[in-house]
This record gives structure tokens, C-alpha cells and sequence, in this order.
């Protein structure tokens, strides 16, 4: 049962990383490919409609995470505090940036929240990136399983880190540079013209930024928690992972290359599940793990809810989840195509 | 200040402001399905249009529940870890549940209602409206039920290592004091929406501007607003507060301030708490009438606070009770209010009658402050227990999370919400002030709109 909330609990948060990957990464190059205001209300046109579903999976994730693993739950939530907080208040500045912007025609108003939505995004993309880096490298976990991390020490991966090091700097540059990726080959698919060339034209530029922060956050991975290698030496197939991940890079570049942009796109949300599933197998059966000692690891068996809660919640989650991708498929379909602009929008 | 009352003050604080939002947008979803209903029954265009112009209202409350409701999901674990890792096997469920089931529902047809009127038939756009509606009263149905656990555990059963686990499903969603609670404070959001919508129409009709409009609003918002307002209080408020008393017996003496056990126990109307002499100064009391609404009979004895261990007794006792009574009070005006609407409407005087215009008018912020209220009585009457009889509320907070770390976090949602008020005023002044006639949307070939807020 633990098994499977955690493969759950997993796809959750790969489905947020995907669908709000590709708004975040709108969002973090917004000031780079919107030069008019028509390019800009494109832009924000191509996320209108979906990115506040987009974002109630992280909404989902969590309450999921809350429901079957509460110890997890109650220990991450309250010791990364401050990072936590801080997201949050990103994600209110976000979610009012993208709905207010077009509401008061005056140029100041629409670049405040234009800016603020670009940082907004950016940093949000650099909180989760280092938030999933701080997962992989342990927190030091008391007696009684909880912690508590300031935002940085002395920059260093040693027994009192803080939320920021250098390795979890590193992926929240890896999650910057990919999220804005996939932004790009969003963009592909969805603007006309101009605004289209200019997101290839990004997504190139971008794809070697990716494929060296992947390449070094790889050894960085490996050098601050050797262990991270035990499932895959234990199951070699495991190796596929890494294998499917370099694969979806190539996808990436030669599928744009080919002017196959809905290809392209399906490569980096391939390339985003891959980096995550990876992960999650180098950690697996720990859930977040002791900096100080293995022993004080949060584990899927220890933090697990009682089985007839997990029962019960299988049943209605899997009827949930069916009803939610219909919907979220049918959305996706009505608004299909690429958005157009059009004078005399607004009210 | 402690870490536990700047964590209560923390949560007290963001959850208030958060329901300023929902308790709109869940009434106003129903409104709209009404005048949506109505204009596809008559093919009378104007109602589709005031639909229209709602939807702009609600667009952007609906943004800020969300945005100010991602907090509240957040805080269990960040500042009361402790209760999230003792409850979480129980209330997860339902909070895990609200994600699952309300809210893709609720933002992909919020998506189709906003953007999809030009792509979807009348029907269709009916349908998209009406799952909305669904959506966001199942949503506040799930954080009901998380409430009504707290209120009154049920369905669970304690394991080895001290944490709960639901014992029962159907035990937990069919938990009577959810359902009451619910139905009470559906109706509570109906009112929000109701005066709203009224006042707005009170306000285009003194303003003699969009008066076609203003008159739609009034006659909707009374309508809805008188039988909400009665509903509030018969059956849904009696039932309420009968359970409450059944369940939390020291809560409702402290609402009604009674600290000596009585046999034909007051209501009192107005008088303020005095906690150290334990009395109420210049009451205004009705004798017995507190012995009928619990018991139904004028001489039942109803137990006062003196009779509960002082370590029961809600902790902050003069704030519960003046919560339950601005509540009660606001509620017998908006009945008297909505009632002389009601009969002038009927009459067909009202679009004329400035006199009751203006307290319609006037009176749109007061069902905030009752639904506040209420939500302060149910709250602080729970005190000092986080889960009724099983944790109390000094063993939920996190251990780890500083009181400084608290504060600023704190300081730091004031400041962002007291910008989001600012933006709020703003936008909505300038829908109110542009009316539903001046919507360039109106008709077929309206331009598709950017994000969820330009309809």
C-alpha cells in the first residue's frame, strides 16, 4: 500500500511539474520574447485558460501527500517554513499578475505586474527546483523527526545546511533552465508568427543550457549522496532512467529542429518526468531523508497513514482522477489551436 | 507574544480574510446558474448579460479565494505540524478529497464559462456555469467536513504511535454536525451573494444609471436574500446552535455569557461580558427564552460555565460571546431588512422607495461581518481544544517553527493582503462604476478574452 500512495503521490507532483512547468516557464521568459503589448497579451492568452487548473495539482499533491503521509507532511511543511512561505507568496503575486494586468489600461499598471509576474515565475521555478535538490540531499532530522532549515548557512552540503547550498543552488538553476525550456516549446505550439520564431529560437539557445546542467547535476547527485545509486546497482534496468532522460533531450533539439513543436513538447515533458522519476528511484524507500543519520530517515513505512484510511482513499482517488483528466482533456481540447490577436480585447 | 498564540493568530488571521473570498463567489455560482437558467427559459437576453457581468465580479474572487487559499492548505503542516501528524490519516482525506474532486472541476468549467461562451452552445454554457456552481459548493463541503471533525470528532480510532485513522468513511463524510454546519453556512454565503448583488442594484438605481440592470439585481437579490435570510435562521441556524449545545455545552454558555446553571435561562439581547465578576453589565435579557431554543421548553435547565472545569472553559470568552451575538444580531436585520424588500417588491414599489434603497445599499458589508462572526463563534467555542476532547490546541502548533520565524511570516501576509485589498477595491469599483451595459462582450461576436478575469 505504501508502494503504491507513493507512486501516487509521485505522479501528482510530476503531473504539476509538467502542466505548471510550461506556465512558470512562460512566465520566466515573458520579458524576453514580448516586445509589443499585442505579444504580450498573447502570451499570457496561451496560459489563460489553464494555468489555474495547471496549478491545482500542486493543490491535489499536497492534500494527497497530507492524507498518506502525514508524518512527511507535518515534518517538510514546518521545517522548510521560511521557503514554503515565501512560495506561497509567489504564487499569490503570480496568480494576481496574470488576472489583473489587463485590467486598468494604463502602460505603469500593466508593466508592474508584467515585472511581477517574470520574477514571480522565475524565483518560483528556482524555490521548487532547490526545494526537490534539499529532498535528495537530507535534512538533519532530530529524534523526533522534525527539523528546522534558515534559508542558507555557509553555502556548504554539511551537517547544518541551509535551504540554499551550493548543491541545491544547482538545482534551482536546473529547474530554471528547464522550466524556461518548456515554456519555449509551449510557445511553439501555441503563438503565431513573430512571437513563434522567437520561442524556437529561445528553446535552442536554451537546450545547451539544459543538457550542461543536467550533465552536472548528475556527478553533483552522486557526489552528495552516493546512496542514490543503491536501487539502480540493485535493479540495472533502472538505468533506463538516465538512458530516457538523455533521450528526451535529443527529442527536444532534433524534434525542433524538424519543426515538430507538439513532439518537441511532449520530449520535455518526458525529460521532466524522467529527471523526477530518477530521483525519486534514488531515494526510494525514503521519502526525506536524515542528513545526521540513516536511521532518522522519513520512510514510507514510518510516516505511512493507517491502512484503512489508504484503503478507503484508493477507491475514491482513482474515481477522482479518472473525472479530473476528463476534464482537464476536454479543456485542453476546446482551447486547442494557437491563440491569435486580436484588437479591442478587454472589456 | 508565544509561538502558539502567534501560530493561532497566524491561521485566525489568513483564514479569515481567505473566506471573504468563497463566501461570495459559492452564493454569487448559484445566482449565476439562476440567471442563466432564466435567460435560457425566456430568451430574455438582459439576464445572460447580467450573467456576464457577475462572472467579471466573480472572476476575481474567485482568484483571490484561490490564491489566499493555497495558504490555508499549506499552514497545517508549516505552523500546526503536530496536529497535522496526529490527524492527518483523517482529515487529509477530506482535504485531499476537495483537490481531487472540486477543484479541477471547478477550474476547468470556470475555464469554459469564462472563455468558452463563443465556443460553447447556450446549453452547454449553461452546463459549464452550473459546474462551477457544483465545484465550489463541494469544495466548501470537504472543508466543512475537516471543520466538523475538529468540532465534532467522529468516525476515527486512535492508533499505537498516537495518530488517528478514519474508522469509517461514510462515518466521516455523514457526520451530522457537517451536514448542519454546512447547510448553515451555504446559506451564509447566499446571503453574502444576495446583498451584493442587491446592493449593486440599489446603487445603479439611486445612481439612476443602468437602471434596466438595477432592477434585475434587486429583484434577484431580495428574492434570494429573504429566503436565505430566513433559512439562515429557521431551520439550519436552530438546528445549528441545538447541536451545539447538545455537543459543546460550555461553548454555548459562553455564547450566551451564562455562568450560573439556570432553569428558564435568558437570551440577552445586548450587554457587555464582564469575565472577571463574571456577569454581563446593563443586559437586556429575555427570560427563558434560552431554555426553549435548546430544549424546547421555557423551564429546561441549561448549564452555566461555572459548572465545567475551568481548564473546559472556551479560552477567550468575551470575544465568543460577542461574536455570537453580532452574529445573531446582524442576522435578525438582514430578515427584518430583506423582509420589508421582499413585501415593497412584491407591491412593486420598490425600484422607487429611495428609503429602503439606501439600507440595502449600505448594508452589502454587514453579511461579511456575519459570516465572520460565525465562523468566530464556531471557532473560538471550540477552544481550548483543537479536536473536541482530543488534542488540545497547545499540543498542535509546530515545535520547531520560532515565534520570530512566526511574526514575520505574519507580518509579511498583512502586508501582501492588505496590497491584495488595495488591487480588490480597484478592480471592482471600476466593474461597478462600467456597468453590464457598457460590456463590449455582449452578443455573438464578442472577442475571446485573455485569462479568466477579462470576460
Amino acid at each position: 500500500m505504501g508502494f503504491v500512495w507513493f507512486w501516487i503521490v509521485a505522479v501528482m507532483i510530476a503531473a504539476y511539474v509538467v502542466l505548471d512547468g510550461f506556465d512558470l516557464g512562460v512566465g520566466i521568459l515573458s520579458p524576453f520574447l514580448a516586445r509589443v503589448e499585442d505579444e504580450r497579451r498573447m502570451l499570457i492568452r496561451s496560459i489563460g485558460p489553464v494555468w489555474d487548473g495547471n496549478e491545482v495539482w500542486l493543490l491535489a499533491g499536497g492534500g494527497t501527500l497530507y492524507f498518506a503521509f502525514p508524518l512527511l507532511y507535518a515534518s517538510s511543511f514546518s521545517g522548510f517554513y521560511l521557503p514554503l512561505m515565501i512560495v506561497l507568496w509567489l504564487l499569490i503575486m503570480r496568480g494576481v499578475s496574470v488576472e489583473l494586468r489587463m485590467h486598468i489600461d494604463h502602460n505603469v499598471w500593466r508593466s508592474f505586474f508584467d515585472g511581477m509576474f517574470f520574477v514571480a515565475s522565475a524565483l518560483l521555478a528556482i524555490f521548487f527546483g532547490a526545494a526537490l535538490a534539499n529532498v535528495i540531499r537530507g535534512v538533519p532530522l532530530g529524534a523526533d523527526s522534525y527539523f528546522f532549515l534558515p534559508l542558507w548557512t555557509n553555502w556548504r552540503v554539511g551537517p547544518n545546511p541551509g535551504i540554499l547550498d551550493w548543491y541545491t543552488v544547482i538545482g534551482g538553476v536546473v529547474a530554471l533552465v528547464a522550466l524556461a525550456t518548456h515554456g519555449a516549446l509551449w510557445l511553439v505550439l501555441k503563438a503565431p508568427g513573430e512571437l513563434e520564431n522567437r520561442a524556437r529560437r529561445a528553446a535552442s539557445t536554451l537546450w545547451v543550457a539544459l543538457l550542461l546542467v543536467t550533465l552536472i547535476s548528475l556527478p553533483a547527485t552522486i557526489a552528495i549522496r552516493p546512496s542514490a545509486l543503491d536501487n539502480y546497482e540493485a535493479h540495472r534496468i533502472l538505468y533506463l532512467i538516465p538512458a530516457l532522460v538523455v533521450a528526451t533531450l535529443v527529442g527536444i533539439l532534433s524534434f525542433t529542429r524538424q519543426r515538430k513543436p507538439l513532439a518537441a513538447f511532449l520530449s520535455s515533458c518526458f525529460y521532466l518526468v524522467f529527471m523526477l522519476v530518477g530521483a525519486a528511484v534514488g531515494l526510494y524507500p525514503a521519502l526525506l531523508p536524515s542528513s545526521t543519520s540513516p536511521a532518522r530517515d522519513i520512510t514510507i513505512a514510518n510516516s505511512l497513514a493507517g491502512p484503512h484510511s489508504l484503503r478507503v482513499g484508493l477507491i475514491w482517488w482513482s474515481f477522482g482522477l479518472i473525472l479530473a483528466l476528463v476534464y482537464i482533456i476536454t479543456s485542453y481540447w476546446l482551447f486547442r489551436g494557437k491563440v491569435t490577436a486580436e484588437a479591442g480585447y478587454g472589456h | 507574544m508565544n509561538a502558539l498564540i502567534l501560530d493561532r493568530i497566524h491561521f485566525a488571521f489568513t483564514v479569515t480574510y481567505h473566506y471573504l473570498f468563497p463566501q461570495l463567489t459559492m452564493g454569487l455560482a448559484l445566482l449565476m446558474v439562476i440567471m442563466k437558467l432564466i435567460a435560457l427559459r425566456t430568451g430574455d437576453e438582459r439576464w445572460n448579460q447580467a450573467a456576464r457581468f457577475w462572472a467579471k465580479i466573480f472572476a476575481i474572487n474567485f482568484l483571490l479565494g484561490v490564491v489566499t487559499g493555497i495558504p490555508m492548505e499549506f499552514q497545517f503542516g508549516t505552523n500546526w505540524s503536530e496536529f497535522s501528524r496526529r490527524t492527518g490519516g483523517v482529515i487529509g482525506q477530506p482535504l485531499a478529497m476537495e483537490g481531487v474532486f472540486a477543484f479541477f472541476l471547478e477550474s476547468t468549467f470556470l475555464g469554459m464559462f469564462l472563455f468558452g461562451e463563443k465556443r460553447l452552445s447556450k446549453l452547454a454554457h449553461f452546463g459549464a456555469a452550473f459546474m462551477v456552481f457544483v465545484g465550489s459548493w463541494i469544495s466548501g463541503f470537504f472543508i466543512i467536513v475537516t471543520d466538523a471533525w475538529m468540532q465534532h470528532p467522529v468516525a476515527y480510532h486512535l492508533l499505537p504511535n498516537g495518530t488517528y485513522e478514519v474508522s469509517s468513511f461514510w462515518g466521516l463524510l455523514l457526520n451530522p454536525w457537517a451536514w448542519l454546519q454546512y447547510a448553515h453556512n451555504m446559506c451564509g454565503s447566499v446571503v453574502t451573494a444576495s446583498f451584493v448583488v442587491a446592493a449593486t442594484g440599489a446603487f445603479y438605481l439611486l445612481e439612476k444609471k443602468h437602471e434596466d440592470f438595477g432592477r434585475l439585481f434587486v429583484k434577484i437579490g431580495v428574492i434570494a436574500g429573504l429566503i436565505s435570510c430566513i433559512a439562515q435562521i429557521f431551520p439550519t441556524g436552530d438546528m445549528h446552535g441545538r447541536a451545539v449545545a447538545r455537543y459543546q455545552p460550555a461553548a454555548i454558555a459562553g455564547m450566551e455569557g451564562l455562568f450560573r446553571t439556570e432553569k428558564g435561562a435568558p437570551v440577552v439581547l445586548i450587554g457587555q461580558l464582564d469575565d472577571q465578576a463574571q456577569k454581563i453589565d446593563n443586559p437586556v435579557p429575555i427570560n427563558d427564552v434560552l431554555s426553549f431554543l435548546i430544549y424546547g421548553t421555557t423551564s429546561a435547565e441549561v448549564k452555566g460555565l461555572n459548572d465545567f472545569p475551568r481548564d473546559q472553559w472556551p479560552s477567550a470568552l468575551p470575544l465568543l460571546y460577542y461574536s455570537y451575538h453580532i452574529m445573531a444580531g446582524l442576522g435578525t436585520w438582514f430578515l427584518l431588512l430583506m423582509t420589508a424588500a421582499a413585501v415593497l417588491l412584491w407591491r412593486g414599489r420598490i425600484y422607487a422607495s429611495r428609503w429602503i434603497l439606501w439600507p440595502i445599499l449600505l448594508s452589502f458589508p454587514l453579511p461579511y461581518v456575519a459570516n465572520t462572526a460565525g465562523w468566530m463563534t464556531a471557532e473560538i467555542g471550540r477552544q481550548p481544544w483543537l479536536v473536541y476532547g482530543l488534542i488540545r490546541t497547545s499540543e498542535g502548533f509546530s515545535p520547531h517553527v520560532s515565534a520570530g520565524n512566526t511574526l514575520f511570516t505574519l507580518l509579511g501576509f498583512l502586508g501582501m493582503y492588505a496590497v491584495l485589498s488595495i488591487l480588490w477595491v480597484v478592480v471592482v469599483y471600476r466593474f461597478i462604476s462600467t456597468g453590464p451595459d457598457a460590456d463590449p462582450a455582449a452578443g455573438p461576436v464578442q472577442p475571446e478574452p485573455a485569462t479568466l478575469t477579462a470576460v
